[in-house]
């Protein structure tokens, strides 16, 4: 399964009317290193080693914030990234990722943004977006109110992973040997949660609990949420954008958990990025998002394979 | 022990003590979680089709499953006496384990038997059997309504509806799936 000459053409309309869109939005194009000292520390992002020390980026959002600390308040950039051990549909080893953040400006601006520019999208696609189910505005919702919808019981964000599995196991999930807070919450989402929003129209899912916070912060009304939204449609996770965390010595101590969590799961353990954490006391509050290019170009074009709408899309990864 | 990368279609396993058999499954990893296998799966013992969320790491028990073609050679009062075909091997299966199946399995037909631990748990039938009819009323000539059918006995004993058309010692063909008459293939 590869990409047809009808496919990669409107894959570059699409890559095409992306960029004008950002340009005409006041965003200033960069291009960070591939190549990496520090790839993404997150717990279950695997990176591809590439060489005396390096490795190939999981995501630009390190070497981004950086620029948006050093005074660029509007920046995008369209970059290939690689994650090791991930095949499947909607997954290639290697993809395209459109990252922009905003300085300045609250996390529904990037709602914003990502609406519009699915819209724009498609268009450039020469599809209707009313057809999609893109024209109406996107549905915004939150994680608990999804739980509370779905899943058979609450969820909070303060509750320990012990209470957090003893509710799942009544709600009649099956948790398999899971214990860590986020497998738990993953185990219901898949079982409960998943299948309603494939079902539903394009949505935000805002206010995720503070133990799957990333790099993002806390919600100042509820701590025990983070300000952070994934965008779903069409059944594909587009989308994931967080309030950025600007506190180093949070960042600090969240990398250092993040680094033991992969050590004790025999994960490669990535050098903390330095200097991003002496970036951050100097970026202003901004908001950043990555969305998957690839599965922005099946959703207009209706194509349900990862494979499908990239050039040699066939050949493996890692 | 397997684990979730060894996860392909028709992979027996073992859950909540009961064997099964994958029937799709699909790499999955939502927002910045664990690696999942979205995983459906048919108990081999009752048919029922469940779908579980297999994390990454997590282990699964192989199932001790194993198919064997035999042939069915004769009934004594509680089982059916089945002969494997490559080692004429013969085994009694109880007939409660046979089920309904019974109906459209006569003398010397090859079916699938399913072994779990060393027992055999189910048969399987081919999902079509030729038959001839062993007794049924004469149809009535002129009687031609579409849809009008009347009862027909085959070997085995099963009743199944057949055309009107039809007469003993007429071969036909059956689907054992839902027991329903298909075609005429032969005239007595």
């Amino acid at each position: 399964m590869v990409a047809s000459r009808e496919t990669l053409e409107a894959r570059a309309r699409i890559l095409r009317a992306v960029r004008s869109w950002f340009e005409a939005q006041g965003f200033l194009e960069v291009d960070t290193p591939a190549r990496v000292r520090s790839p993404g520390q997150e717990v279950h992002l695997d990176a591809l080693p590439a060489g005396r020390g390096h490795w190939l980026i999981t995501s630009p959002e390190y070497h981004m914030k950086r620029l948006v600390a050093a005074g660029l308040p509007r920046i995008v950039q369209i970059a290939k990234c690689w994650r090791d051990n991930e095949s499947g549909p909607h997954h290639r080893g290697e993809f395209t990722m459109v990252e922009w953040y905003r300085a300045n400006a609250p996390l529904e601006a990037l709602a914003d943004d990502s609406e519009a520019l699915l819209r724009v999208a498609a268009a450039a696609a020469g599809r209707d977006p009313a057809a999609l189910g893109l024209a109406a505005p996107f549905a915004r919702t939150t994680v608990r109110d999804l739980w509370a919808r779905h899943a058979g019981f609450a969820i909070g964000g303060d509750e320990d992973a012990a209470a957090l599995r003893a509710k799942a196991m009544a709600a009649g999930v099956a948790v398999g040997t899971a214990v860590a807070w986020d497998d738990l919450f993953y185990q219901v989402f898949l079982d409960r949660i998943e299948p309603n929003l494939a079902a539903a129209g394009p949505t935000f899912v805002f206010d995720w609990p503070a133990p799957l916070a990333a790099l993002a912060r806390p919600k100042p009304a509820d701590p025990r949420v983070v300000e952070r939204f994934e965008l779903y449609a069409g059944g594909l996770e587009l989308a994931n954008a967080f309030g950025e965390l600007t506190d180093a010595v949070e960042q600090r101590r969240r990398f250092e958990e993040e680094a033991r969590l992969r050590a004790a799961r025999g994960r490669d353990v990535y050098p903390i990025d330095e200097a991003l954490l002496a970036a951050l006391p100097r970026m202003p509050p901004t908001a950043g998002i990555a969305l998957g290019f690839d599965r922005l170009v099946m959703l207009v074009l209706g194509l349900g394979d990862i494979a499908e709408v990239a050039a040699f899309g066939d050949e493996r990864v890692g | 022990m397997y684990d979730t990368s060894d996860i392909r279609k028709g992979l027996k396993i073992m859950i909540d003590g009961a064997p099964y058999t994958i029937v799709e499954f699909q790499f999955v990893k939502p927002g910045k979680g664990a690696a999942f296998t979205r995983t459906k799966m048919k108990n081999l013992l009752t048919g029922a089709v469940l779908e579980r969320n297999l994390r990454s790491g997590d282990k699964l028990e192989p199932a001790d499953v194993e198919t064997k073609t035999m042939q069915y050679l004769y009934a004594d009062a509680d089982s059916f006496i089945f002969m494997d075909t490559t080692t004429y091997d013969q085994v009694n299966i109880p007939k409660g384990t046979v089920g309904e199946s019974a109906d459209f399995m006569p003398e010397n037909i090859n079916v699938e038997v399913l072994f779990f631990n060393g027992r055999a748990v189910a048969v399987s039938l081919p999902n079509f059997i030729e038959q001839a009819i062993v007794e049924t009323d004469p149809g009535f000539r002129g009687d031609t309504a579409t849809g009008a059918t009347k009862p027909a006995k085959i070997s085995t004993g099963a009743s199944i509806n057949v055309p009107l058309f039809i007469n003993v010692g007429d071969v036909i063909k059956i689907d054992t799936r839902t027991g329903q008459y298909l075609e005429r293939l032969s005239r007595a």
